[in-house]
């Protein structure tokens, strides 16, 4: 009698595990796939960290991102500022922890906004096709012909330099990929036999686009959308280095890169430390893109 | 017996553009359908059999209004549903439905049964808010499913009870002309008699009629009342099933029936042989379609396009687009397999 219990608990257990949904099963299996692949790993914890700093790092430091003092400048790394000060003697730690908020916001704000703009015109040309369709990728082929950084730096040239300017161009120009994206999955989604049964019951576009193409356009979304990040950053700060980004006295790691220029000689790590901030954040974001585009790949077990 | 006419297609042209060069120029159109007409009664089943390519799935979607078609009417109950706005057409489309070949990629593997089954009563607002879900139960018994199933996703059903589900989303607006492309093909064979045991069986209880759309003779002749036969775009035999089974008089018609297997080892079937392969619908031949693989073809073959006819020995709307009904001996050209 016990015996038979138990199997009827297995067996319900079994059945328990049969019925979680497929979003559920998949992202069970992604994580399973992500697990395997150490560098994403690596890659998804220092996004974590980068994210916690960025956050609640600035409560617990005892000099302040503007604390101006001459009997400290040019400081190497010591016990009490712990990567050095700079030419103004502002601590260098305390700046780049604030400058990881900048970069994270920069970062997220540019890509959400590029990559809104960029799966509506994906998918509006996707879906649409046709004369819509041409125009649109055309005039997105024309925006991906610059080189990525030259398109930003000339919008910024127009809109005046500013770090919120910098968000507006680097979400202009990461806009053509994800349109490219998600007009290629939309492309290959609406010849679905379950998008065509819809439309045979008069569903309308906007039901057809949210219900059923959309979410079969999520993972290369995800995909595109971490790895732009890591490109954002990149271009934000490089904007930053030359000028067109943050302006001083912000803590933006590329801004700081370029205070440190001067004196790379004498004082190298003023320009060092900001230097492999940016690395590191650049680094984690493509590992953890990397990974989940190896774990969301249909192919790979 | 009387019968009222529900659907009728007067001179269906379905081209699709081919584009290239620069700018998307049409370069050429891939004459998918050209020029079909033909009607179904209320409550008849009537089958489209054909090779692949030949436009039997096309005339269906073009029905349907999946594609839309390049020229002539589809006369609906009356209506020419091509000539209708958006509005008036997704009124109309509770009246029109279609179940797809493939059961798996039919069903949005994201949702539930509940939620397809919901979905399309929601778009129709055919079912009130409050019976939705009794109408539910109701429809997945009709198809032979069971209560609990309700919540399931798709990919834990089997390619059956899949399509099981995708004859009750088509059911659900209680429609009166289903469209059934190909809708057996991709299951097994024992599986396949259960769906079309359940189509007979639905077509008597709820009155309704069917367009069913497929390459397997077999099927079509256990399933349909009137037979049309397409070749590359082109209807070339209509006929009673009897008629087309019995006494085929198109060329075609005959080579294909001939390729029916017959459960009998022992006995040797008699084969028309057809050489080469289907020409390509961008630049069809002139003149009779078929004149390219016939092994009857004459000068007048490449020459002028046969009309669909009825000659002696053929009951009344039987008929067949070919110069030589009565003239081909078929005796000449079996071969013994």
């Amino acid at each position: 009698m016990a015996n038979q219990d138990e199997k009827l608990v297995k067996s319900e257990a079994s059945f328990m595990r049969l019925r979680t949904s497929p979003k559920m099963r998949s992202l069970k299996g992604f994580y399973r796939k992500l697990k395997r692949n150490r560098a994403a790993l690596v890659g998804g914890y220092l996004i974590i960290l980068l994210m916690i700093i960025a956050t609640i790092g600035p409560f617990f430091l005892s000099h302040g991102i503007n604390d101006v003092d001459y009997t400290v400048r040019l400081q190497p790394p010591s016990s009490e500022f712990w990567l050095g000060t700079d030419h103004n003697g502002r601590d260098i730690f305390s700046r780049i922890i604030y400058g990881a908020q900048i970069t994270l916001i920069v970062g997220f704000l540019s890509v959400i906004f590029g990559g809104v703009a960029g799966v509506v015109i994906g998918i509006v040309s996707g879906y649409y096709g046709g004369k819509i369709d041409a125009v649109i990728m055309r005039i997105m082929d024309v925006l991906l012909a610059f080189p990525g950084i030259l398109l930003a730096l000339a919008i910024v040239s127009i809109l005046g330099p500013s770090i919120i300017n910098v968000i507006y161009a680097v979400a202009i120009y990461s806009v053509p990929s994800f349109a490219r994206i998600v007009r290629g999955s939309t492309l290959a989604t609406k010849e679905l036999e379950y998008v065509d049964a819809s439309r045979a019951l008069g569903a309308s576009d906007f039901r057809l686009i949210f219900k059923h193409i959309l979410p079969n356009v999520t993972s290369p979304l995800i995909v595109q959308a971490t790895l732009s990040i890591a490109t954002a950053i990149l271009t934000a700060s490089g904007l930053s280095f030359l000028g067109l980004g943050a302006q001083p006295p912000s803590p933006e790691w590329g801004a700081m890169l370029n205070d440190g220029r001067g004196y790379m000689y004498d004082s190298g790590y003023i320009a060092l430390f900001p230097g492999l901030a940016i690395v590191l954040a650049v680094l984690a974001f493509n590992l953890f893109g990397d990974g989940i585009r190896d774990a969301l790949d249909p192919k790979t077990k | 017996m009387n019968q009222t006419q529900l659907l009728k297609i007067n001179g269906l042209k379905q081209y699709f553009p081919i584009r290239g060069g620069f700018f998307g120029r049409k370069v050429n159109d891939v004459k998918a359908v050209d020029d079909i007409s033909f009607e179904i009664n209320k409550g008849e089943a009537v089958s489209i059999v054909g090779e692949s390519g030949c436009g039997k799935s096309t005339t269906g979607r073009a029905i349907l209004r999946l594609d839309e078609p390049t020229e002539g009417t589809i006369e609906f109950n009356g209506v020419d549903l091509l000539s209708l706005k958006r509005k008036d057409m997704k009124k109309a489309r509770k009246d029109l439905q279609i179940i797809f070949q493939d059961p798996y990629a039919s069903l949005n593997p994201r949702l539930t049964v509940r939620q397809i089954i919901y979905e399309s009563m929601d778009i129709q607002k055919h079912v009130k808010r409050q019976d939705r879900e009794a109408r539910m139960f109701e429809l997945l018994e009709l198809v032979g499913l069971q209560r609990h199933q309700a919540d399931l996703f798709p990919h834990e059903f089997s390619g059956g009870q899949r399509q099981r589900v995708g004859i009750a989303r088509a059911l659900s607006v209680d429609p009166k002309l289903i469209v059934c492309d190909e809708a057996v093909s991709a299951l097994d064979v024992s599986i396949q008699a259960q769906v079309l045991n359940l189509l007979k069986k639905l077509q008597k209880e709820m009155e309704l009629t069917y367009l069913f759309i497929s390459h397997d003779l077999g099927v079509v002749r256990h399933i349909s009342d009137r037979i049309i036969v397409m070749y590359l775009g082109k209807i070339v035999e209509i006929g009673d099933n009897e008629s087309i089974f019995e006494n085929p008089k198109h060329p075609y018609t005959k080579a294909l029936l001939s390729a029916i297997p017959v459960p009998n080892p022992k006995k040797k079937s008699e084969r028309i042989l057809l050489e080469g392969d289907v020409p390509s619908p961008i630049d069809p031949p002139q003149g009779c379609r078929f004149h390219t693989r016939c092994p009857f073809a004459t000068d007048l073959c490449k020459e002028e396009t046969p009309q669909l006819r009825t000659t002696d020995g053929m009951t009344e709307n039987h008929q067949a687009a070919c110069h030589y009904i009565n003239e081909i001996d078929f005796e000449k050209v079996k071969a013994r397999v």
